[in-house]
C-alpha cells in the first residue's frame, strides 16, 4: 500500500472533518465530543473494542444517521444541510455492519446490484457494463441468477461491496465488511479493494474492523474506546509509540487501565487424555441434502468428552448444517449422531438440556432486555430460582454485560449481542457447547477473555466444545481441528499437525493451501481477483453517475417500483391470495350480507283459541317472513324461548278475542313481544308485525262490511328505483367491490416500508440519492397495479355471475377505481411510515380499513344518517365516495356529469395521504 | 409438559408486547374510541333519513303532510319541484321522494281516491325497507286525521300493543359497542399470536427455543394464555368502562359468564392465528390470509346481519366458526340475561372448535418448525 501520510495538514484537505461530534442513545453515549480529521485519498482502519461508538461514527459520516451535536463535514461541506447531502450523497458508499443487511434475499445477484445503479440513475447501457465488470472483479458473475439469500457469507460481503461501488464512490465507507467471512474470501475482498483503489487513488476508504491484522496493512489508523478517539497515525507509528510488537499488543496498551486489567494472553493448558475413551459426540457418515443439493456429505468424527473440537470452513461449506443436525434442529438424510452415546432426537428434551448452542445469526429476543434474555433462559433451562440471579450476576461479570443488563440488544453493538448469546448459551452450565461461529464481530480482548472462559470449561469442567471460527488463532487453540469444504471433511487433526503435514508457515497458510486444492486450481480463485483493473477503469472512465440531480426521477422511482414487483412476482402466493381472495370474499359477501328479514321464528300465546284468533295467528304464519314454532305454553314458556332466542317474536292473544270483536264494542289488544337485543332485526319485525295487523284489520272489515267501508280514500303507489326487486344482491355487490378494493390494496402497501424498517433494508434509502416521494410512489406503483387488476375481476364477476348489470359509464367506474386504489395503497403507505413493527403495521390496517369501511362509508347505513365521530369519519374516508360512484354507475346508470361531487374528494385523497406519508417518513435514522 | 415453562413463554411474549408502543395505542383504540365510535355513530334504521317533496297540490292536507316529517327520524324535508327530483335521487341526496299530486285534497274529498307517489332509492338497503313503511304510515296518519274531521270515527275494533323486550328502545348503539368489542377481540387474538409467530421465525429466535429443553405445546400455550389474556383484560375494561360506564348501556346478563365465554373464544382464534401464521409463509401472505379470514368472520357470524336471512348454506358453513357460537352466546347473555342453562350449547360448541383449532394448529406448528 502507499506510503502513509500524516495527519491532516500537508495534502489535500481531509475527506472527512469531526468537530466536537456526540451521540447518545438513552443513557448511552455512543460519542462524546470527537474532534478527528480524516485524511483523503487513503485507506483509514477505525479500530476499538466492541460498542465504542464506531458504528455510530460510521453512519453519521454516511448521512445515515441525524448529527445531534456538533459539526460533521464531509467533502468539503455540512452533511447535515440537506442541500449539501443531497449533492454529497450520490459521492458517498456505505455498506452497514451484518452480512447482506442491504441486501434483497429474495432479489438475484444481477438484480440486486441493477436496483443499486437505478437509484443512482444509471442508463441502460451503462448499468451493463458496470453490472458486469463488477461481477467479474468480484467472482460473482457465474451466480448472477442466485438469490442473495441463498449466497454464503463472505460472497454476500463481495455483493454488498458491488453495490456500494456501482457509482464510483469518492468516499467508501466499510461497517466490518470482513466479519463472519472466511479468511480465503476475506484475502479475495481486500485483494478487489486494493484493485480498485488503484484504479482510483483518489477514493478515501473508511473502514471498521475487529481484525487486527487486516488494520496492519491499513494507511492511516484511528483507535477508538468508549466514545472518544485514543490515537491516531500509521500502524508504525502507533507501534513505536506503544512500543508493541504486534498492533494487537498496541491497541490493548492503548487501552485505559481499568479495560486492561485481568488481560493475558490465552494458554490452554495441554488436555489430560481419558483412557476411559468417553465419547461426547460421535458422527456417522452424516450426509444432509436439500433437493438435489448435497449440504453436507458423509461427515464421520467422534469427539471425546473434554475436548475443543474447532470447525473450520469457508463460507456456506456445510458447518452450520452439521451443527444443527447434532441438535436435532434438522434431521440427517443419512447417517447418524449420538450425543453422550444417545442418538440425536428432536423430542430428548433431557439431551438439550445438558446442550448450550449459539446459531450464527443473533436469534435473542430483542423485546427483552438482557437481563430479561439471561433470565428467560435460565427459567427455560430449569436453574433453580434461588440460583437464578447469581449465575446472571456471572455471567454479566464474565462477559463484561454489567453497563447493559437493561439495555434492548437492538441498540448494541454487534460484538456485545455476541456476548450476550455467548452468555445464553451457557447459563444453564451445560456440559456440552455447540458454537457456531461465536466471536465474528467480538474485540480481540474480550475474544481472548472468551477463550480463557472456554479453556477453563474445558480443562476444569469436562465440558465438550464443539466451536466453528474463521479465526486463526482461535483455531490454534483447539485441541483439533476439522477443515471443511463443499460438504467434506477434508482434513481432522491437532492444529500443529495440519500445518507440518503442509509444511506451511501458518495454519492460515495451510488452511488456504487446503482450500485451493479442494477448489481445484489456484486460477479459479485468483484469476477473476486480478482481472479487473482494466475494465474497473473503463468503468472509472464513464465518469460520474450520469443523471443529474433532480427532485423527482423517475429512473430512482422505478427502481423501486421494479424491485417491489419483483419481490411480488418472487412470492406467487402473495398475488394469488390478493387477486383469489378477493373473489372469494366477494361471493361471501354479496350473498352474505342480506338486508331482507326472513324465515323468523315466532309462537303464539292463544289464550282464546276461536276461530278468529287462530286466522289471526294463521296470518303471520303464512307469510314469507314468519315460521311458527310450536305454540307458547304460558309466560314463563314466553320468557324462556325469548332468552333463549329461540323465537324472536311472541303474539299474545287474550282470552274473549273472538267474542269481544264480534261484539265490536270494547277495544281489545292483542299483545306482540319483539326481541329486542338484534336492534336492525326488531325494527324489521316491528314493521312486519304491524302491517300484517293493518292488512288483518282490512281484510275483517271487507269482510264484515263489504267493500264500501274500506274502498280507498286515497293511495300511496311506493316505486323502489334502482333496484325494483328490492334484491340485497344488486344493492351489495357494487358496494362490496370499493370494501375489497380498500383493504386488500392497503395491505399489501402497508407492509412495504415497515418490512424494510424491520429487516434492514431501509438504510438503502438512508444513504442513496432517492427521494421520499420516488421512494413511496414508487413502491406504490406495483401494488397499483395489481389493486386494477383486482378491480376488472370484480367487475366481470359482479356482471358476468352475479348478473347485476352496469347500467352507468364504465368509464367513470374505472376511473374513480384507479384514484380510489391509489388513494387505499397510499393509505398502506402512510400507516407503513409510523408504524414500529410488522404486528402493528398489520393490526392497524386491519383496524384502520375494515371498521371504517364496513361501518361509516354508507355500505349498510347511508352516511347522512351517521352521528358523531362515525359519521365525520363517513365524510372523510374515501369508501364513501367510492361507494356512492360504485352504486351510481351500476344501478343509477350515472356517468361522470352526475357524480362530480364523488370524484372531487377521491381525486383529493390520494395526493394528501401520499403527502402525509411523505411527511412522517424520515429520510435519516434518529 | 411443564406448566412453569408455559408460563415463561407466556411473561416474554408479554415483555415483547410492552415493547411495542405503538401497538399498545392500537390495543387501547380497538377497545375504547373504536367501541365508543361504533356505538354512537349507529343511527336508529331511520335515522334523519333525508327526504323531498314535491308538493304541486298546496293545500292544507298537502302542507299538514310536509310538516309531520321532522328529526330524528326524518331530516326536515326538501321542498322541489318534479323536475329536480330524478336529478336529485340520482345524486343519492335524497332517499325519499314523496310527489303530492295536483288536486289532491279535492280528489280525496270526492273519494276518488286519487295517489300519491313515494320514491324509494332502493340502494340504501337499510332505510329503504323501514322508512317506506315509517312514511306510508305518517301520510296515512295525516290523511286519516284530517279526514276524520270530516266523517265520524271508524277507530279499529283490535289494538295492536308492540312491546321489545331486552332493548325497549330498540337503541342501536348498544349493539354498535358490544358487536365492535367481539370484531376487536377476534382480530386483535388472531393478530398478536399469528403476526408474533411469524416475527419470531423472520427473527430466528423461534430455531432458538427449540434447542431448549421445552417442546412445541410449550410453546404455543404460552402464545395463548399470554395473548388471550391481554385480549380479555382489554375486552373486560371495554365493557365495564366504555360499554356500561361511558356509553351507559344496561348489561343485563352475567359479566362473568360471558368473560368465560371470551375466554374460550380466545382460545379458539389465538389457536386459529398460530394455524394461519404456519399457513403463511411470510408476514405480507399472513396480512393477506388474515384479511380473507377476518371480514367473512365479522359479517357472516351473525353480528352485522341477522343469521336467519343468510342462505341455508353459508349458515351451515358458519358454524364451523367461533364467532358465530360466540355472537350468540354474547347476545343471549348481555342482552336477554341468559345464564349457563340457555348458553351450554354455545359453550359446548366454543369448547369443541377450539380444542380441535388447537390440534389443527399444533400439528401444522410442529411441521412448520421443522
Amino acid at each position: 500500500m502507499t506510503a502513509a501520510p500524516g495527519p491532516a495538514g500537508d495534502g489535500p484537505p481531509p475527506v472527512v472533518r469531526l468537530d466536537r461530534v456526540g451521540l447518545s442513545y438513552g443513557r448511552t453515549r455512543a460519542l462524546d465530543k470527537v474532534t478527528l480529521d480524516i485524511p483523503a485519498g487513503v485507506m483509514v482502519g477505525l479500530i476499538g473494542p466492541d460498542g465504542v461508538g464506531k458504528s455510530s461514527l460510521l453512519s453519521l459520516i454516511a448521512g445515515a444517521h441525524v448529527v445531534r451535536e456538533g459539526r460533521v463535514e464531509v467533502l468539503g461541506g455540512d452533511i447535515a444541510d440537506p442541500d449539501h447531502r443531497r449533492r454529497t450523497c450520490p459521492r458517498i458508499a456505505y455498506m452497514p455492519q451484518g452480512l447482506g443487511k442491504n441486501l434483497y434475499p429474495t432479489l438475484s445477484v444481477s438484480e440486486n446490484v441493477d436496483f443499486f445503479a437505478r437509484l443512482f440513475g444509471q442508463g441502460r447501457q451503462e448499468r451493463r457494463r458496470r453490472i458486469d465488470t463488477l461481477l467479474r472483479a468480484t467472482g460473482l458473475d457465474p451466480f448472477p441468477d442466485r438469490p442473495a439469500g441463498k449466497l454464503s457469507g463472505g460472497m454476500k460481503q463481495k455483493l454488498g461491496l458491488v453495490c456500494a461501488l456501482i457509482h464510483d464512490p469518492d468516499l467508501l465507507i466499510l461497517d466490518e465488511p470482513t466479519t463472519g467471512v472466511d479468511p480465503l474470501s476475506r484475502r479475495q475482498f481486500w485483494q478487489l479493494i486494493d484493485d480498485i483503489r488503484q484504479e482510483r487513488p483518489s477514493m478515501s476508504v473508511i473502514v471498521a474492523t475487529a481484525y487486527m491484522e487486516e488494520a496492519q496493512g491499513f494507511d492511516w489508523l484511528i483507535a477508538m474506546d468508549g466514545g472518544r478517539v485514543l490515537a491516531t497515525g500509521s500502524p508504525a507509528e502507533l507501534l513505536e509509540r506503544t512500543g508493541a510488537p504486534t498492533l494487537d499488543a498496541a491497541f490493548i496498551a492503548l487501552l485505559p487501565d481499568d479495560k486492561r486489567q485481568g488481560h493475558s494472553a490465552v494458554v490452554i493448558p495441554p488436555r489430560a487424555t481419558d483412557a476411559d475413551g468417553d465419547f461426547a459426540i460421535e458422527a456417522e457418515h452424516l450426509t444432509m441434502r436439500f433437493g438435489d443439493f448435497t449440504a453436507v456429505d458423509d461427515v464421520s468424527f467422534r469427539i471425546p468428552r473434554g475436548e475443543i473440537f474447532g470447525f473450520l470452513g469457508s463460507n456456506g461449506c456445510g458447518k452450520t448444517t452439521t451443527m444443527k443436525m447434532l441438535t436435532g434442529l434438522l434431521a440427517a438424510t443419512e447417517g447418524t449422531a449420538r450425543l453422550f452415546g444417545r442418538p440425536v432426537d428432536a423430542d430428548d428434551i433431557e439431551v438439550r438440556r445438558r446442550v448450550g448452542y449459539m446459531s450464527q445469526a443473533f436469534s435473542l429476543y430483542s423485546e427483552l432486555t438482557v437481563r430479561q434474555n439471561l433470565d428467560l433462559h435460565a427459567r427455560l433451562f430449569r436453574l433453580p430460582a434461588e440460583r437464578i440471579a447469581g449465575r446472571i450476576a456471572e455471567m454479566a461479570r464474565r462477559f463484561d454485560l454489567g453497563d447493559v443488563l437493561d439495555a434492548l440488544p437492538d441498540g448494541l453493538p454487534l460484538g456485545i449481542r455476541q456476548r450476550l448469546s455467548l452468555a445464553v448459551a451457557m447459563i444453564h452450565e451445560p456440559d456440552m457447547l455447540i458454537l457456531d461461529e461465536p466471536t465474528s464481530g467480538v474485540d480481540p480482548v474480550a475474544r481472548d477473555a472468551f477463550w480463557q472462559i472456554l479453556s477453563d470449561l474445558s480443562r476444569r469442567d469436562g465440558v465438550t466444545i464443539f466451536v466453528s471460527t474463521h479465526f486463526m488463532n482461535e483455531a490454534e487453540l483447539c485441541d483439533r481441528i476439522s477443515l471443511m469444504h463443499a460438504g467434506k471433511v477434508l482434513v481432522s487433526d491437532t492444529p500443529a499437525a495440519i500445518v507440518a503435514r503442509r509444511s506451511a508457515g501458518s495454519l492460515e497458510e495451510a488452511f488456504i493451501a487446503y482450500l485451493e486444492d479442494a477448489i481445484g486450481e489456484n486460477a479459479a480463485t485468483a484469476a477473476p481477483a486480478a482481472a479487473p483493473p482494466q475494465p474497473v477503469k473503463e468503468a472509472s472512465k464513464a465518469g460520474r453517475p450520469s443523471a443529474p440531480r433532480r427532485l423527482f426521477d423517475l429512473r430512482r422511482m422505478f427502481a423501486y417500483t421494479r424491485r417491489e414487483s419483483l419481490e411480488l412476482r418472487r412470492d406467487p402466493i402473495r398475488a394469488t391470495l390478493a387477486v383469489l381472495g378477493s373473489v372469494l370474499l366477494m361471493f361471501v359477501i354479496g350473498y352474505g350480507i342480506n338486508m331482507d328479514v326472513e324465515n323468523l321464528s315466532f309462537a303464539a300465546l292463544d289464550r282464546d283459541d276461536t276461530t278468529l284468533s287462530r286466522d289471526y295467528v294463521q296470518q303471520i304464519a303464512g307469510s314469507r317472513y314468519f315460521v311458527e314454532k310450536a305454540p307458547i305454553t304460558g309466560y314463563d314458556d314466553l320468557d324462556r324461548r325469548m332468552r333463549d332466542g329461540e323465537i324472536s317474536l311472541a303474539i299474545e292473544i287474550p282470552p274473549g278475542f273472538g267474542r269481544d270483536v264480534a261484539r265490536g264494542h270494547a277495544t281489545v289488544e292483542i299483545g306482540a313481544w319483539i326481541d329486542g337485543a338484534m336492534p336492525t332485526r326488531a325494527e324489521t319485525v316491528l314493521g312486519y308485525v304491524q302491517g300484517m295487523h293493518q292488512s288483518w284489520l282490512t281484510q275483517k272489515a271487507r269482510e264484515r262490511y263489504g267493500d264500501a267501508a274500506v274502498a280507498g280514500d286515497f293511495q300511496i303507489a311506493v316505486r323502489y328505483r334502482y333496484n325494483p326487486g328490492i334484491e340485497s344482491l344488486v344493492a351489495m355487490v357494487p358496494a362490496v367491490i370499493p370494501l375489497l378494493l380498500m383493504m386488500i390494496p392497503a395491505m399489501l402497501a402497508v407492509l412495504s416500508v415497515v418490512r424494510e424498517k424491520e429487516l434492514g433494508s431501509i438504510i438503502n434509502f438512508y444513504t442513496t440519492p432517492v427521494t421520499r416521494f420516488e421512494f413511496l410512489v414508487g413502491k406504490q406503483l406495483p401494488y397499483l397495479g395489481l389493486a386494477m387488476l383486482n378491480f376488472f375481476m370484480l367487475v366481470a364477476l359482479a356482471v358476468f355471475v352475479f348478473g347485476v348489470p352496469l347500467t352507468g359509464s364504465l368509464a367513470a367506474l374505472t376511473a374513480a377505481a384507479l384514484l380510489y386504489v391509489f388513494a387505499a395503497t397510499a393509505l398502506g403507505l402512510l400507516l407503513s411510515t409510523f408504524m414500529s413493527s410488522q404486528i402493528a403495521a398489520i393490526f392497524g390496517t386491519a383496524l384502520l380499513t375494515l371498521i371504517p369501511a364496513v361501518q361509516y362509508s354508507g355500505i349498510i347505513d347511508p352516511v347522512a344518517s351517521l352521528q358523531g365521530a362515525g359519521a365525520v369519519i363517513g365524510r372523510i374516508y374515501p369508501t364513501t365516495y367510492f361507494v356512492t360512484i360504485a352504486r351510481g354507475t351500476f344501478s343509477k346508470a350515472l356517468g361522470f356529469p352526475d357524480l362530480a361531487g364523488a370524484f372531487l374528494p377521491l381525486v383529493a385523497a390520494g395526493p394528501i395521504l401520499l403527502g402525509l406519508g411523505a411527511l412522517f417518513l424520515r429520510k435519516q435514522a434518529s | 409438559m411443564r406448566m412453569a415453562n408455559v408460563l415463561q413463554l407466556g411473561i416474554k411474549e408479554l415483555r415483547g408486547l410492552a415493547r411495542d408502543p405503538m401497538l399498545l395505542v392500537l390495543i387501547v383504540y380497538a377497545f375504547t374510541l373504536s367501541v365508543y365510535t361504533a356505538s354512537t355513530a349507529m343511527p336508529e334504521t331511520l335515522s334523519r333519513a333525508t327526504i323531498a317533496i314535491v308538493d304541486e297540490d298546496q293545500s292544507p292536507v298537502s302542507s299538514r303532510i310536509v310538516s309531520a316529517f321532522y328529526p330524528p327520524y326524518f331530516a326536515l324535508p326538501e321542498l322541489i319541484s318534479p323536475y329536480e327530483m330524478d336529478r336529485r335521487m340520482d345524486a343519492g341526496t335524497d332517499t325519499f321522494a314523496l310527489d303530492i299530486p295536483p288536486d289532491f285534497q279535492r280528489d280525496l274529498l270526492a273519494g276518488r281516491s286519487p295517489a300519491i307517489q313515494l320514491n324509494v332509492d332502493a340502494t340504501r338497503m337499510s332505510q329503504a325497507f323501514t322508512g317506506s313503511g315509517y312514511v306510508q304510515s305518517i301520510v296515512s296518519g295525516e290523511i286519516g286525521e284530517f279526514l276524520d274531521r270530516y266523517r265520524g270515527t271508524s277507530a279499529p275494533p283490535v289494538d295492536l300493543a308492540l312491546r321489545a323486550r331486552f332493548n325497549q328502545s330498540l337503541d342501536k348503539g348498544w349493539f354498535g359497542a358490544v358487536t365492535n368489542v367481539i370484531s376487536s377481540i377476534t382480530m386483535l387474538s388472531i393478530v398478536l399470536t399469528g403476526a408474533a409467530l411469524i416475527r419470531e421465525r423472520e427473527h430466528g429466535t423461534i430455531e432458538h427455543l427449540l434447542v431448549m429443553p421445552i417442546t412445541p405445546t410449550e410453546i404455543m400455550l404460552g402464545k395463548v394464555w399470554s395473548m388471550g389474556l391481554v385480549v380479555l383484560l382489554a375486552s373486560s375494561v371495554a365493557l365495564v368502562f366504555v360499554v356500561q360506564g361511558v356509553l351507559k348501556v344496561e348489561i343485563n346478563g352475567s359479566m362473568a359468564l360471558f368473560l368465560a365465554g371470551a375466554a374460550l373464544q380466545l382460545f379458539a382464534t389465538t389457536s386459529m392465528g398460530i394455524f394461519l401464521a404456519t399457513v403463511a409463509g411470510s408476514m405480507p401472505q399472513f396480512g393477506l390470509l388474515l384479511m380473507l379470514v377476518l371480514l367473512p368472520l365479522q359479517v357472516l357470524s351473525g353480528g352485522l346481519t341477522p343469521r336467519e336471512s343468510m342462505p341455508q348454506i353459508l349458515q351451515d358453513v358458519m358454524l364451523a366458526a367461533p364467532n358465530t357460537h360466540f355472537v350468540i352466546l354474547a347476545q343471549s347473555v348481555l342482552f336477554r340475561g341468559a345464564g349457563l342453562d340457555v348458553v351450554w350449547p354455545q359453550f359446548l360448541a366454543l369448547i369443541a372448535i377450539g380444542v380441535a383449532l388447537f390440534y389443527l394448529a399444533l400439528g401444522r406448528f410442529r411441521a412448520f418448525l421443522r
